[in-house]
């Protein structure tokens, strides 16, 4: 099976050179006369202020963190839901426990707030 | 019908990577004329007609000023991250594509070869571990550009992609308890033998899933991250020439792989309904239509003729869904981010986990049953249905809305000024 991994590659290939191509071609035949103005930071025509790297909502991070954990579910109902018919009742008792645990942690945040954008 | 020698397989693989590459983009740049047209229409204006006949040639033209215009670098952008991020945002875009079977096999002189790019084992786990890979090329641009707007869009496009890729793998799953396989080859013929598509057994995940794929696009109602009203365009804002349209080009094809993934997974992929002709699966090497009663396997026959045929079938399904993209694009308004992440977190989720266990549990009672056939599609499709309209009628009703008017009671009389309003509106409408 390991053979028909081989068009991916071949894919990669391209998709590689296409996007270095676009970049090269843009690159070479377009005009280029830089100022000052024209390469300040957009900021809808005024003088940026302050700096962009300031800090930003920590609700951002909250996302982060529930995704990896969720996903990471997800990722692991796969395998069961493949097998799920030949697993039978005892597949779905193990999963319904693996689940429980993970519902109990997810109301725990939803109740603690973790899932509110204010 | 035998199998391919190691040397067609390459040539034959070859091709086919060069016309499915071209094809993608040739029908993502006739996406953004369609785009317009259909915008147009529903504007009741015309849109582009003038370049070329009924404007069949703008996106050539586009796409030639954009390689001539200037491009430009913010002085504070991280240079290298700054031109790596297109590249990153288009490559993953491209490649999605590879494995989703487009026709049925087709017969040559030289063996049968499948009608897709790459019939890898793993399936719907490579697509989505590429749409997740996506998101870098996103925020990458967000961060290197040093420019606000493109921070916030970055940022925004992230965790909204993120949060959406949960609900998006968890509509997926009861998929996969049906064909028992990842591959999407396996999907088609599983929908071909249960002679249901997926869309009716599974009509839940189908909601989710469509859902899902509108907020990994960044489409609207979801396209929060380049929300032109508050963001200019987001994380992209400080990308011009052909670095913007790489952008662009990315999410088009996104929406084009989300699309035919649609088709394959919830309406059957290339097969065409109520004609058992096209029925064609690998099966230990040998290309079969089906088992006798007895468990034998049934030769296929495949044809020139069946497989342009299934390449329509296909083609028309994933169509629908590209003009539905555009359609919702032009009748939903956008939502707010607050929505957004409550729609995705507490809504999805949970409905996507219970779908899934409900799913679960009917199919080991029809097994136990021993239901088979049509009738278990058939229960399968009342459970979804049932399952469907409690989360249209019951769970999500007016929760959107709802969860806008908890943050009001801080502020005292907004509550009645709305309501007020709303009577005014509702008076206007009567008139």
């Amino acid at each position: 099976m390991a053979e028909s991994y081989i068009p991916v590659l071949v894919l990669l290939g391209v998709s590689v050179v296409n996007a270095v191509g676009i970049l090269a071609a843009t690159h070479i035949l377009n005009p280029r006369r830089p100022t000052p103005e024209k390469d300040m930071p957009y900021e809808s025509g005024m003088v940026p202020l302050g700096d962009t790297r300031a800090r930003f909502s920590i609700k951002f991070y909250m996302v982060a963190i529930s995704f990896i954990i969720f996903d990471l579910e997800a990722i692991f109902l796969i395998p069961w839901a493949v097998e799920m018919r030949s697993l039978g009742w005892e597949g779905f008792i193990a999963v319904s426990i693996f689940m429980a645990v993970l519902v109990v942690g997810f109301i725990y945040e939803w109740r603690k707030g973790g899932l509110d954008w204010e | 019908m035998n199998d391919l020698s190691p040397t067609a397989f390459l040539i034959s693989s070859s091709i086919k990577v060069f016309l499915v590459f071209s094809a993608t983009l040739g029908v993502v740049a006739i996406m953004t004329l369609i785009e317009r047209r259909v915008a147009a229409f529903i504007q009741d204006r015309l849109g582009p007609n003038r370049v070329g006949p009924l404007g069949i040639l703008q996106p050539a033209a586009d796409g030639l000023k954009n390689i001539l215009k200037e491009e430009t670098f913010p002085s504070t952008a991280d240079r290298r991250f700054f031109l790596l991020a297109p590249a990153l945002a288009i490559i993953p875009a491209a490649m999605t594509f590879a494995v989703i079977p487009f026709a049925a096999p087709l017969e040559t002189p030289w063996g049968t070869v499948s009608m897709i790019v790459a019939d890898i084992p793993i399936g719907i786990l490579y697509v989505l571990a590429l749409a997740s890979l996506g998101v870098y090329g996103i925020f990458l641009a967000g961060w290197a550009s040093n420019n606000k707007y493109a921070f916030l869009g970055g940022l925004r496009a992230s965790s909204q992609m993120v949060s959406y890729e949960v609900a998006l793998g968890l509509s997926l799953i009861p998929v996969l308890m049906l064909a028992g396989n990842v591959t999407l080859t396996e999907f088609v013929w599983q929908q071909q033998q249960l002679g249901f598509w997926y869309v009716l057994p599974l009509s839940l995940a189908f909601i989710l899933f469509v859902i899902a794929s509108f907020a990994e696009t960044n489409r609207l109602p979801f396209d929060l991250p380049e929300a032109e009203s508050e963001l200019v365009t987001g994380y992209h804002t400080e990308y011009s020439s052909m670095k913007f349209s790489m952008f662009m080009i990315a999410e088009f094809s996104h929406i084009l792989t989300a699309s035919a993934l649609m088709a394959t997974l919830f309406l059957g992929g290339w097969s065409i309904p109520f004609w058992s002709g096209d029925h064609m699966f690998w099966h230990e090497g040998m290309l079969i239509s089906g088992f006798t009663p007895q468990g034998e396997p049934i030769a296929a026959a495949p044809a020139l003729w069946k497989t342009l045929l299934t390449f329509l079938a296909f083609a028309a399904k994933t169509g629908f869904f590209v003009l539905v993209f555009m359609w919702v694009r032009w009748t939903l308004p956008r939502f707010r981010y607050d929505q957004v992440m409550h729609l995705g977190w507490k809504v999805m989720l949970p409905v996507g986990l219970a779908y899934i266990m409900v799913l679960a549990a009917t199919i080991l009672v029809l097994d136990q049953l021993a239901v088979e056939g049509f009738l278990f599609g058939a229960v399968l499709t009342a459970v979804s249905a049932l399952a469907t309209g409690i989360f249209v009628f019951v769970v999500d009703r007016d929760r959107l809305i709802s969860g806008s008017e908890r943050a009001e009671p801080t502020r005292s009389g907004v509550r009645e000024v709305q309501s007020a309003r709303v009577a005014v509106l509702a008076g206007g409408v009567e008139e």
